[in-house]
């Protein structure tokens, strides 16, 4: 297989998480929405890995994943600490930094 | 000891007294602080008679010392260095200086007794004193500007010493801001001669000025009147005097060590130390000795018409002032400056007679209140008197033999000199006339009510604590002066001061007699050897004819002022009504600070309010706010950007990213 096919999947996943995030508001879907970029990112990373022939592609798509994880913590931590205060779950409605 | 030795120490006494006093006030009970006061200038004026026989211990070309601390600033051909420089000149002003100087702290020992302030008066006045003698003994230009402006500010210091009457702020202000107009001169003066010498050095500066000028060059001719702007500001010369009677609310011993005996001969100093180039630029010598003249008539008349005892002496500083002015721009260094030392003696005698007078007056001031004193205060009376007398020229006195080696050196130097003369022998006439008007008013006469308390009671007259400018009630508190002053009948201290200086008054002029004795110009003149104009001399005849015409001269104005104020006193008032216009001008002081208001302040005031009316309002708040408007303006459309919106930001964040690899597609294509 050429390296296109993997770069167009790579593309619309990106493509479709950055959709995501733009029109939903629900604050868990906007995280699912960046694993998806995230993930659109690795996949690029390991076919561009696999044409080349070397490893170091994969071994940052490995530090991708531990940043993703990172990411999802202090995302939950805060969806979960909303949640405590009985704020609405809805990113729109958080808007005090309105300048 | 060598000579820099002990005038370094001239320089240290002065400076440590003042330190000791104003920072151990709270230690020191006040006597003691009058002690070591007195004491201080008394030890500098033996070290520098120290000087004086160190130095005649020498050859008399080889009198000039230079001595240095260290390099106080030393770069690119600049060499300032905190050094003195004694010769024969310096010599003589710290003589003179130091000795006036103790005499006065001795009086004002015993004068400001009563005084709040007594602390911070002697504090002051040591400084004073330390300044002048920094101004005297600097070594090069830089160091004389410190000492000037150190002189500025100690007078300025002591004549707001009572700085809650507002007379006395007032007259503060006024003599500091035309001191600093003469700084400001100086200034000048000094970085124009850096930049056509490249030295502040005195010995490199007038060593080399005449190879680098030719006579009446422009630059040297602009040095020489810049230096005159500081020397008539000090001096108060027309048209810079206005600040010297007003000095008069300081109290009286301020008066008699400042504003007469030392800090105004400044000037006299400065043109004699800087002869060297005022004989390269004859023009501003010249401007010189005609302001000399004109100050020492005008001041003349203004004497006559002044009520105000104080005033009036000042005004009479003034004209001496003028002479000795006249005398150093004309080439008569030594004869100005005997003049110089002889007017010391007697005009500090001429104030302390005055402020005894004025203790026994309850602070009153004018002379038409007073009276009768010979009775009541037989001492003092007798001081005012010989004062006078040297003032007046009386022959044989002090006066007498300076003023006329001034004017007869005028005469001998001839052309329009000879009129300098002339115009210093009518300001001869009017001086006899003014001072023996003072005499003959406070002297003779039944006892003024102040005056016969004092001999009935034997107690100073006390009346409600009054300025005697504005007539304001006053406490007597700090600020004020204090519930009374002291007369040299009661006090000792003042009575020996008087007395010195009484005798020097007296006999100061036995020093200079022509054709008998040459101590002082002996000394002096080596010192002045560099300018050609020493070496004219009159010769003894001359002198002497001289002496014979102003002894003349002084004994008519005092008999013209014993007709007008002993024997008619009808005349007076009679002249007033018949020469008013002439009157007035005298009593208004030819109406000098009305031409300044006129001239100076208003339009400096019109300037003021030009500048905040147009340029400070419109320009300078204009750019203010109109920078602060713009940035308003842009902060408003950026803060749209901020929506609050986290899609928002997800948005431009990768609209951004799409244009920037749209950006590099485009480039890399």
């Amino acid at each position: 297989m050429s390296i296109e096919w993997y770069i167009v999947l790579s593309s619309l996943l990106f493509a479709t998480g950055a959709v995501g995030i733009l029109i939903r508001r629900s604050p868990i879907v906007i995280l699912l929405c960046l694993e998806l970029m995230l993930n659109a990112g690795n996949l690029a990373l390991i076919a561009f890995s696999r044409m080349v022939g070397n490893e170091e592609g994969q071994v940052f798509a490995l530090v991708v994943m531990v940043v993703a994880a990172c990411e999802v913590v202090v995302g939950l931590g805060l969806i979960v600490a909303i949640f405590r205060r009985r704020l609405p779950l809805d990113v729109d409605a958080l808007r005090e930094l309105r300048g | 000891m060598s000579v820099s030795s002990w005038a370094w120490l001239v320089l240290l006494l002065p400076l440590l007294g003042s330190l000791v006093v104003s920072f151990g006030f709270r230690a020191i009970p006040p006597r003691l602080a009058g002690a070591i006061g007195t004491a201080s200038i008394g030890l500098a004026f033996a070290c520098a008679v120290a000087v004086l026989v160190s130095l005649l211990g020498e050859e008399p070309e080889s009198r000039r010392h230079a001595s240095s601390l260290y390099e106080y600033a030393g770069a690119g051909g600049l060499d300032i260095e905190l050094g003195i420089y004694v010769d024969q000149l310096s010599a003589f002003m710290i003589l003179v200086v130091t000795g006036v100087s103790a005499l006065i702290h001795l009086y004002s020992f015993g004068y400001m007794k009563s005084d709040e302030g007594y602390h911070r008066f002697f504090a002051y006045l040591n400084f004073f004193v330390f300044s002048m003698l920094l101004l005297v003994l600097a070594g090069n230009f830089v160091l004389l500007i410190v000492g000037w402006a150190f002189v500025g500010f100690a007078s300025y210091a002591l004549i707001s010493f009572w700085f809650r009457r507002t007379t006395a702020t007032k007259a503060g202000m006024k003599a500091f801001v035309i001191n600093v107009v003469g700084d400001v001169g100086l200034v000048l003066a000094a970085f124009l001669i850096f930049q056509q010498i490249g030295s502040f050095d005195y010995a490199t500066v007038f060593e080399t000025a005449p190879q680098v000028f030719e006579s009446n060059q422009w630059e040297v001719t602009a040095i020489c009147l810049l230096l005159l702007v500081g020397a008539f500001a000090k001096s108060a010369q027309i048209p810079l005097h206005t600040w010297l009677p007003d000095a008069m609310e300081g109290p009286t011993p301020v008066s008699a060590l400042i504003h007469a005996a030392t800090m105004v001969t400044a000037g006299v100093y400065l043109i004699a130390r800087s002869h060297e180039l005022f004989y390269l630029a004859p023009t501003a010598a010249d401007i010189a000795a005609f302001a000399g003249l004109a100050t020492l008539l005008v001041a003349g008349t203004i004497a006559i018409a002044m009520t105000d005892l104080k005033r009036a002496i000042a005004y009479s500083t003034m004209s001496q002032i003028g002479y000795m002015i006249m005398g150093v721009s004309i080439g008569a260094y030594a004869a100005g400056l005997f003049h110089l030392m002889t007017h010391a003696f007697f005009k500090a005698l001429l104030f302390m007679a005055a402020g005894s007078i004025i203790a026994a007056m309850a602070n009153h001031q004018d002379i038409d209140r007073m009276s009768g004193f010979w009775k009541a205060m037989r001492f003092t009376s007798l001081m005012l008197l010989v004062g006078g007398l040297a003032l007046a020229a009386f022959p044989l006195t002090s006066g007498f033999f300076s003023k006329d080696s001034i004017l007869s050196y005028a005469e001998a130097r001839g052309g329009m000199y000879l009129w300098m003369a002339v115009g210093g022998y009518v300001g001869a006439f009017l001086t006899a006339i003014y001072t023996f008007r003072l005499v003959f008013r406070v002297l003779p006469g039944r006892p003024c009510e102040e005056a016969q308390h004092l001999i009935d009671t034997g107690e100073l007259y006390h009346g409600p604590p009054l300025n005697p400018a504005s007539e304001e009630r006053e406490d007597a508190e700090v600020g004020f002066p204090g519930p009374e002053h002291h007369i040299a009948e009661q006090s000792r201290s003042m009575a020996v001061a008087m007395a010195l200086l009484g005798f020097g008054a007296l006999f100061g002029g036995l020093v200079q007699v022509p054709g008998v004795d040459n101590v002082l110009f002996g000394f002096l003149e080596p010192a002045f050897e560099g300018s050609p104009l020493a070496e004219v001399h009159p010769s003894v005849g001359h002198e002497w004819r001289g002496l014979a015409i102003g002894a003349a001269i002084s004994l008519l104005g005092i008999g013209t002022a014993w007709l007008l104020w002993v024997r008619r006193p009808d005349l007076p008032g009679l002249f007033r009504k018949r020469l008013r216009p002439a009157y007035l001008l005298a009593l208004h002081k030819w109406y000098f600070d009305e031409a300044i208001d006129l001239l100076v302040v208003r339009p400096a005031l019109a300037v003021g309010r030009f500048a905040n009316g147009v340029f400070e309002r419109v320009v300078v708040d204009g750019l203010v706010s109109g920078t602060a408007g713009g940035v308003r303006g842009a902060g408003g459309i950026v803060r749209l950007v901020q929506s609050g919106f986290v899609r928002g930001y997800a948005l431009l964040l990768i609209a951004g990213f799409a244009g920037l690899g749209l950006y590099f597609l485009v480039v890399s294509t």
